[in-house]
């Protein structure tokens, strides 16, 4: 008999890109003109990604899915949603 | 005073590229409740969007233990797994820190089939945190209506909107004399964390409902999830409240509503924006059916004034 | 060496004695009878600091099989008892035990189903549960109640498939028989302490059951298929080792009764298969060569063993305590006939349905009915 082990149980373990490389559902890409940024952070604690990195406001696109609410939120208009090619 | 944006913790339990759609405001949620809760916590699902998006077998875009459960058992699933590790600690099993144990269910596993279980939970006070993250439908399986469909709500199973309004669930929970229940929702982050903070901290059973502005079932454009959720605060139609040993209190903005020092913003504007309520407010009757929902509206706010002072 | 403990108990004590032998961490649990008098005496012994274990009152048995199954996830020995339709509601989540292989043990205190409603044994109740992927033992006496639930907690951990302990209502449950409790070392010897592999912990996280594709799904569910078939090796390496270890036997899968030579072979299950015993006797002194085959494990069912042992040429006289609806006669029939078939075809297999919710079955009734069945 084989010896059972946890592969034998529907098991999952955490992994970014879960979803797989998210970045390819965008139609738009979200663009931070860093100038006109005051660090409100704003954009980064409403992201429901967890992609944008709260100090220097750098946006992971391989996974960012390009949702908007970011530059929706940014009271400085400081991030604009860009079409991708 | 609320903790600000810029105190809120770095840690992320959410991983980028999980499954959930654009601008879901339930991973938004999740990702300030992670800052509250940490690392040392048990997570278990009932059957909602948060699995679609969790990652299929065998990756997991939660940073935590997490179980799927069956969808009426958050409840019972809950006390099983915070009696378990209780009794291993007791018995020298286990090491460290208790883990935080919390179920992350929809409404449908809240104010419908999960409600008998989670009501027995809560009548046997056992040590978890029960979070409804509250899109007003059944949006995972393509939006029908649910306990907590507001009156007047386009679903697939309510095409002429919802003839009836939805039940106060917060409440119901409150009535079970359990120690912390709140409301909140994902436009203030950091209510939201401060009462998740709170519930980890008080033993007993916590109850938390976030109401979580979905695009695809309310129908307004993606990136508007937040502004949807502050508009209905700004409202009235989402009350912020939170309720220690019983005792009501209602937070920042509902708080000037209640006390009347804010008129709640008319309910139009909120409707006309969800093409849930506005498709069907185009014939000679949509008077009177905002009516009847700012009445809905009202009444809750009436209720909740009143309910908020009688303690004991 | 100490010697067992002898003493006065019903089924359902020696049941609630049996789990708190097995040293079980949790126990949610909700009354319906027969059932009720196991979670009562277990909230006694919590209560009372007898047992050092944590009894959750739930609100239903479809909760109370939610919380056994996330207490095993969090690696908790986990115990939970119910009867008849208490076992038809908590169905779905026998299916999550299983397919999650969380090693739950579980007795069912075997009742005729709702409706119209009876209190009294049949089994149709664990019988419609076939299909769960649990492991099922059918029990004849008190004694093997409490007997196999420690084997089945050993066979559970072993493999991580859930174990279900089936007797019957009132027969068993509410009946006084003499009862041998061994000493605590020596259960503990044959049981030793629950270390899952896997659990919820959040040291290490991982997820447990999170969707999957049908190439993932597949391979699961034959997983599972295989392993329940391989368990069959395991409950006879427990029956064994618990009789090495405290000198009982209640059989492995399969117990008999002056079979060797018998022409006439009695297959049944549960009280009535004990009762059988003395049926077999009276058949004898008729001049009849009678013997018992009862299976003591009905899933996986012990295909290899029943065809191994049967008489060249026997008749098997099946009574089944239930209903194979659409068909007729039991399901028991229906299981032996189709282990049986290309394998032993100088078998006859015949079959009566009887003592239907709770229809007493004497040993006479049952030689007399055994007698018509010759003729048949």
């Amino acid at each position: 008999m084989k010896s059972v082990t946890k592969e034998h149980r529907p098991i999952s373990w955490p992994t970014k890109g879960s979803g797989g490389d998210t970045g390819s559902w965008r139609t738009h890409r979200p663009v931070v003109d860093i100038k006109k940024c005051t660090k409100c952070q704003f954009c980064w604690v409403y992201c429901p990604e967890a992609v944008i990195e709260r100090e220097e406001i750098t946006i992971d696109y391989q996974y960012c899915k390009g949702c908007g609410v970011c530059a929706l939120e940014c009271p400085v208009g400081a991030i604009s949603m860009e079409k991708e090619e | 005073m609320t903790t600000s944006i810029k105190k809120l913790p770095d840690i992320e339990q959410v991983l980028s590229g999980n499954g959930a759609c654009g601008g879901c405001p339930a991973t938004m949620a999740l990702r300030i409740v992670g800052k509250a809760l940490g690392p040392n916590a048990i997570m278990l699902l009932t059957p909602a969007c948060s699995v679609a998006s969790m990652g299929m077998t065998p990756k997991l875009g939660y940073n935590w233990p997490c179980i799927n459960i069956c969808f009426a058992t958050a409840g019972s699933s809950a006390s099983g797994i915070t009696h378990a590790i209780e009794i291993m600690k007791e018995k020298g099993r286990l090491q460290g820190d208790l883990p935080t144990v919390f179920s992350w269910a929809g409404d449908g596993g809240t104010y419908d089939i999960g409600f008998q279980a989670l009501s027995a939970a809560a009548e046997r006070n056992d040590n978890f945190i029960h979070f409804c993250y509250n899109n007003e439908a059944y949006s995972n399986t393509g939006v029908q209506r649910s306990g907590a469909t507001p009156r007047g709500s386009y679903t697939t199973t309510t095409p002429t909107g919802k003839r009836h309004p939805k039940k106060n669930m917060a409440l119901l929970m409150l009535e079970h004399n359990i120690p912390y229940v709140a409301t909140a929702t994902v436009a203030y982050p950091g209510d939201l964390y401060d009462k998740v903070v709170k519930a980890k901290n008080t033993p007993g059973m916590k109850y938390i409902e976030i109401l979580s502005p979905c695009y695809l079932g309310w129908q307004f454009d993606m990136p508007e999830t937040v502004q949807m959720s502050r508009m209905a605060v700004k409202s009235g139609a989402w009350l912020l409240w939170e309720a220690e040993n019983g005792k009501i209190t209602f937070n920042n903005p509902s708080s000037q509503i209640i006390s009347g020092k804010k008129e709640p913003a008319p309910v139009d504007e909120y409707l006309m924006k969800q093409g849930r309520f506005s498709r069907l407010l185009k014939g000679p009757d949509a008077e009177s059916r905002i009516a009847e929902i700012q009445g809905d509206i009202n009444r809750e706010i009436a209720f909740m004034r009143e309910r908020a002072k009688i303690t004991y | 060496m100490k010697s067992p403990q002898i003493i006065m108990e019903t089924g359902a004590h020696a049941a609630a004695l049996a789990v708190k032998s097995a040293r079980v961490d949790v126990v949610p649990g909700y009354p319906i009878t027969p059932q009720t008098s196991i979670m009562e005496a277990i909230a006694a012994m919590v209560e009372n600091g007898e047992m050092n274990a944590r009894f959750i009152p739930v609100e239903g048995e479809h909760s109370a099989m939610a919380a056994a199954v996330a207490a095993s996830a969090a690696g908790a020995r986990v115990f939970t008892a119910t009867s008849a339709n208490g076992l038809l509601y908590m169905h779905e989540v026998l299916h999550m035990a299983s397919g999650g292989r969380l090693p739950v043990v579980m007795c069912n205190v075997n009742r005729g189903i709702f409706a119209p409603w009876t209190l009294w044994a049949d089994h149709q109740d664990s019988f419609a549960q076939r299909d769960t992927g649990w492991i099922q033992y059918h029990c004849s006496s008190n004694q093997e109640v409490f007997n196999t639930i420690l084997q089945a907690f050993r066979v559970a951990e072993q493999i991580n498939v859930p174990v279900m302990v089936n007797f019957d209502g009132f027969a068993i449950s509410h009946c006084l028989m003499p009862l041998a409790i061994p000493p605590q070392e020596d259960i503990d010897r044959f049981l030793p302490l629950h270390e899952p592999e896997w659990r919820l912990d959040p040291t290490h996280p991982s997820s447990f059951s999170n969707v999957t594709n049908a190439a993932e799904y597949a391979p699961f569910r034959r997983m599972l298929s295989d392993d329940i078939l391989a368990s069959i090796a395991l409950t006879k390496k427990a029956a064994q080792e618990y009789q090495e270890i405290t000198g009982m036997w209640d059989g492995d899968t399969i117990d008999t009764y002056r079979l060797e030579d018998a022409e006439v072979v009695a297959f049944a299950i549960n009280s009535m298969a004990a009762e059988l015993k003395l049926s077999v006797d009276i058949l004898r002194e008729q001049g009849i060569k009678a013997g018992l085959l009862r299976p003591r494990l009905y899933l996986p069912f012990p295909a290899e063993d029943i065809i191994s042992v049967l008489p060249q040429n026997a008749q098997v006289m099946v009574l089944d305590r239930n209903y194979n609806f659409g068909h007729q006669g039991g399901i028991l029939a229906s299981e032996l006939k189709s282990a049986l078939h290309g394998r032993r075809n100088d078998i006859t297999v015949k079959n009566r349905v009887m003592g239907i919710g709770g229809i007493d079955l004497t040993r006479r009734f049952m030689a007399a009915e055994i007698r018509a069945m010759m003729d048949e």
